[in-house]
């Protein structure tokens, strides 16, 4: 069972072909045997799944379930969840239970979804492999000795290991894609604003957005019509209508534009990597789409332009955490500034710290205009190249991270070349737009994403863009030996 | 720009945070090698470009003044490293 997509087990369950409770001791059987390998989990909550499903079996029974009703899933650790540990995979928060729902989980409750606990991640999702956690890394399930990708490393390595059919993730810079790319799994970044933040333990808040990870295009697209929607308890939220994800899943793709930017692919670019997107690229033209070269101009401004803007939000965000309300604690604190520094220096991981005082310095006095402000504008000129493109395109593909997955540890002292890992996912969250990773082959038997990227709420194109590919090819479909 | 010792020492201190003596040297640097990516950006031009500080240009939203929320201090509260009748413990500020 644990090799079936959310569709068939949703079509298993309705055919009654097993109920939820067995489909949920199945996964939690799994988790407890293989995630010792991987570690992608940081709580399990076993009691609160199996209540769950048994709700869900009966209201099967009733006949009034929706399509998510006892579906087994994993949210991030980076979701309030009513009474359970939510950490962010920080020591900061290693005692905190949350005591409130963020808006998406519960819709996923409200769905009747099973969730089997909560998965590990970067600490505060500041990380591109996973090894920023307080908890540990998490391994690869393609080579236990690479990472994950990150920072929704646990979700994507549980659902690659098919320890979750599907799991929540978020993505600032490409923390939803490129360890879907990094695992061989479907990722979906929406557009800024589509799926709410409350509840969403904030990193950068200009650029935050959660979305699914799973096998498919279309159970992306069935999360996706959990998780997106209005929500009045998060100011960026978008009002506007939410349309069925899974309707257009099998629209034609005859006279798809697709837009390459020549920037994405130069010769910097890793050529086994490139082979398998021109690989794509040609089943995208069997299915009718036309490729034109594009260009965005600023996108080489997006790495810096990054690390400005999110250094500075989360110096600004992670200031909540001061030792008052909830969370750590240093022992015996001297004064109260003494409280604040102790507690925060103990409490936060060396790359959260770092961020914290690049963010901190860029918005001090005298800084503020040569860092922040110029980066905000910079902000404009990369999103304007796209707006322009899209007049001429209707998807931008491009490879979803410059290499496979790496090894554990080849990274962690140059943060430089750890951030370079996202330059290709990064310039969608500064201009707001959503973008998918799709498995579109393998380089020494691990995992390449093919990166596609939409319009402002093009989210039903892209599911559909990704689903036709996934009708024609099998990527998706192989699994880590084992498994 | 180049980053000393003392820049650090002083976005850790507005930062709130503690970093033990012979760490600094090693945020120093890392800091520096993280500017001089970020100061390829000065090799741009912005004049006259208006500031993007969301991606769709929303502005916050508005609603009517009233009360939404119920308190919910104890619930709250449980979760407070240190509290006594309703209120947060800290350290002696005022002595």
């Amino acid at each position: 069972m644990h090799n079936k997509t959310i569709a068939e087990l949703s079509q298993g369950l309705s055919a009654g072909e097993y109920s939820s409770t067995e489909l949920t001791q199945d996964f939690l059987r799994r988790i407890s045997t293989l995630d010792k390998k991987y570690n992608s989990f940081i709580t399990l909550t076993p009691e609160q799944a199996l209540a769950a499903a048994e709700l869900a079996d009966q209201s099967r029974a009733a006949g009034n379930a929706g399509a998510f009703a006892g579906i087994p899933m994993a949210h991030k650790d980076i979701f309030c969840t009513n009474g359970i540990k939510t950490t962010c995979a920080s020591k900061i928060l290693d005692n905190f239970i949350a005591p409130y729902d963020a808006t998406v989980v519960e819709k996923f409750k409200l769905a009747g979804a099973v969730c089997l606990g909560k998965t590990n991640m970067d600490e505060f999702a500041m990380g591109s492999s996973n090894e920023t956690s307080f908890y540990g890394p998490v391994r690869n399930p393609w080579d236990t000795d690479c990472v994950p990708g990150g920072s929704s490393g646990g979700s994507a390595a549980a659902v690659a290991a098919r320890l979750a059919p599907g799991a929540t993730a978020t993505d600032t810079g490409g923390s939803i894609r490129q360890p879907a790319a990094l695992c061989g799994v479907t990722g979906l970044k929406p557009t800024y604003g589509r799926v709410s933040r409350w509840g969403m333990i904030a990193f950068a808040s200009s650029l935050d957005q959660a979305g699914p990870i799973a096998q498919t295009a279309e159970d992306c697209a069935m999360m996706l019509n959990v998780m997106a929607g209005f929500d009045v308890k998060d100011s960026t939220s978008i009002d506007r209508a939410v349309p069925d994800y899974s309707q257009d899943l099998n629209n034609s793709l005859e006279g798809l534009r697709i837009g390459l930017p020549k920037e994405f692919f130069t010769d910097g670019l890793d050529p086994a990597i490139a082979q398998c997107l021109q690989a794509a690229v040609r089943e995208y033209e069997k299915l009718g789409a036309t490729v034109t070269e594009i260009s965005l101009p600023h996108s080489d401004l997006s790495v810096p332009v990054y690390y400005v803007i999110a250094p500075a939000e989360c110096s600004s965000n992670l200031s909540r955490f001061d030792a008052v309300r909830y969370g750590y604690r240093c022992d015996d604190p001297q004064d109260l500034e003494d409280l604040y520094k102790r507690s925060r220096g103990e409490g936060f991981g060396r790359e959260v710290k770092r961020r914290i005082l690049v963010g901190t310095y860029a918005l001090s006095e005298g800084y503020f205009d040569a860092y922040y402000l110029k980066a905000q504008k910079l902000r404009r000129l990369i999103k304007e190249d796209f707006v322009k493109a899209y007049d001429e395109v209707d998807v931008i593909m491009g490879p979803t991270s410059p290499s496979t997955t790496f090894k554990l540890g080849e990274k962690t002292t140059d943060p430089v070349s750890m951030y370079l890992a996202d330059i290709f996912t990064i310039s969608t969250n500064l201009a707001g737009l959503p973008g998918m990773s799709v498995p579109c082959g393998f380089v020494d038997n691990k995992p390449v994403g093919l990166h596609v990227i939409g319009n402002y709420f093009d989210e039903a194109r892209l599911l559909n863009v990704a689903h036709r590919y996934q009708q024609v090819t099998d990527w998706h479909q192989q699994t880590p030996e084992g498994i | 720009m180049t980053i000393e010792r003392t820049d650090v020492q002083n976005a850790a201190h507005l930062a709130r945070i503690a970093i033990d003596e012979n760490s600094i040297d090693e945020f120093t640097q890392d800091l520096a090698n993280i500017l001089a990516l970020v100061d390829q950006m000065q090799a741009v031009n912005t004049d006259n470009i208006e500031p993007m500080a969301h991606p769709t240009d929303a502005v916050q939203r508005l609603r009517p003044d009233q009360v939404t929320e119920v308190n919910q201090r104890e619930h709250f509260q449980a979760l407070a490293p240190a509290t006594e009748n309703g209120l947060y413990l800290v350290p002696k500020v005022i002595e």
